[in-house]
């Protein structure tokens, strides 16, 4: 019950629950976005037991690998099999 | 998947990796708080790719592992009853109550249904009047406004046959008791992504402060995971104690603001029983009394037994970072998913049926 998903908004109707259809890579399901209320076609949320709970900031999405290049690591010699 | 499917390179992993080697010095215990980071962890093997001086506890962070037997005794009364049609996530059907499980009571007959959500739940109410339709509201924060937005609605359409379950628990209270003990052995918490998506950080300063325990905010992919274990490991190292956030594509620090406003107009705060930790202060969320009408324990007329949890099961150590699931006698022989005595045995997120499924396969995977 607790994993949330992200998933792709297709479409938002207009009634009190904001419901609408989110894509899981493919796989559509209604979701509420009432607690979305910025989100719009085309954006990505995050779904947890059928609400969207939060949009995901393309921005901030791509600092998991700045942090990574700013480490200067540089991809270790393969193991030795 | 977007946003899944990148955070899973493994030419990546290996780069963090290494820096995790660089920046360690000595010995650190961190818990990842949610379940599903267990799983995580355990499904991509990454503790054993970590040096060997960094130990991950694994938390109380799974809605179906700390669910009290009392609860589930409930729910099992309540399923039983020929007016009531009684509605549960899936996971929760296989958790063993005193005496059986959602799952037996289905199978003997009763009206138990799966739900994805709790407005299906509700939808059920309004198309079956003659039916009294009980949803089992469990789980974090995460849960907690969607369950309140099922009650809203109830109470504003006037659903007379609509109730709920409620066993609803606090991230923050649970950490501040793992870290209260006196042999306290976590050093660093990985925070769980989700609830702070809903609550923002707040809590979490305080706790860093009062405890003097670095937080990451982290998510849910074997990236994410891996540079929250860094970002906590280089504020060990450097002797820092605060709150960071690794999952910034999700979580702002005020969190979402509706859906706490929802939450804290239906939910107050209780003190609640933990399977395996016992009662902890305010540490859950019951139903405000203008809410009462949708009380199944009130509407039923339901008491609150003490119910015993299983003796042999050493979920309540698993759950606090104290034991492994492998150390339990039962693991894997008396206790397996298919026959699950404990409640971190039946769901994905819990700690005892990850190490069952993947634990021998990424144990072997190791290089
Ligand atoms: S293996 Fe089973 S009995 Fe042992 S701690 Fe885990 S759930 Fe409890």
């Amino acid at each position: 019950m607790c994993l949330g998903v992200p998933g792709e908004v297709l479409s938002i109707a207009s009634d009190e629950l904001r419901m609408g259809r989110v894509s899981f890579g493919g796989v559509v399901k209604e979701v509420s976005l009432v607690y979305a209320p910025e989100a719009a076609e085309g954006d990505f949320v995050i779904v947890h037991a059928g609400f969207a709970i939060g949009l995901i900031d393309a921005a901030a999405a791509a600092r998991v690998f700045a942090y990574l290049d700013a480490l200067g690591e540089v991809l270790p010699e393969e193991p030795h099999p | 998947m977007k946003y899944v499917d990148e955070y899973r390179s493994g030419a990546e992993a290996r780069r963090f990796i290494a820096a995790i080697r660089r920046v360690v010095t000595r010995p650190w215990s961190i818990m990842e708080v949610c379940g599903g980071q267990t799983h995580a962890i355990v499904r991509f093997g990454i503790e054993e790719l970590l040096p060997p001086e960094v130990s991950l506890l694994h938390g109380p962070g799974c809605p179906v592992c700390v669910t009290p037997c009392e609860i589930l005794d409930q729910a099992l009364a309540l399923a039983g009853r020929p007016e009531v049609t009684f509605c549960s996530y899936g996971d929760m059907l296989r958790v063993p109550g005193s005496d059986g499980d959602l799952f037996t009571v289905k199978a003997k007959g009763g009206d138990v249904r799966v739900v994805y959500s709790a407005l299906d739940a509700l939808a059920l109410a309004r198309q079956n009047p003659a039916r009294e339709v009980v949803f089992l509201a469990v789980g974090f924060e995460t849960t907690a406004p969607a369950h309140a937005m099922a009650a809203h609605r109830a109470r504003i359409d006037r659903v007379r046959n609509f109730s709920l379950l409620v066993s609803h628990v606090l991230v923050p209270p649970a950490l501040a008791a793992i870290l209260s003990a006196s042999d306290r052995r976590v050093d660093g918490f990985l925070a769980a992504g989700h609830v702070c998506t809903i609550m923002g950080t707040d809590e979490y300063e305080r706790l860093a402060r009062d405890y003097g325990v670095p937080i990451v905010v982290t998510g849910f992919e074997p990236l994410d995971l891996l540079q929250g274990i860094h970002m906590c490991l280089r504020q060990l190292e450097e002797g820092r104690a605060v709150v960071t956030n690794q999952y910034e594509r999700a979580v702002g620090p005020r969190g979402n603001e509706a859906a706490r406003r929802l939450l804290h107009e239906v939910f107050e705060v209780v003190p609640r029983r933990w399977r395996g930790l016992g009662e902890l202060p305010a540490s859950g969320l019951a139903l405000r009394p203008s809410f009462a009408a949708f009380d199944a324990t009130l509407r039923f007329g339901m008491s609150a037994g003490a119910a015993a949890e299983p003796a042999e099961c050493i979920s309540g150590l698993v759950l606090q970072g104290r034991k492994r699931p492998t150390d339990c006698p039962a693991f894997g022989t008396r206790c397996t998913p298919d026959s699950p005595v404990g409640a971190t045995m039946v769901s994905a997120e819990g700690a005892c049926a990850a190490y069952f499924r993947y634990r021998p396969r990424s144990a072997r995977d190791v290089v």
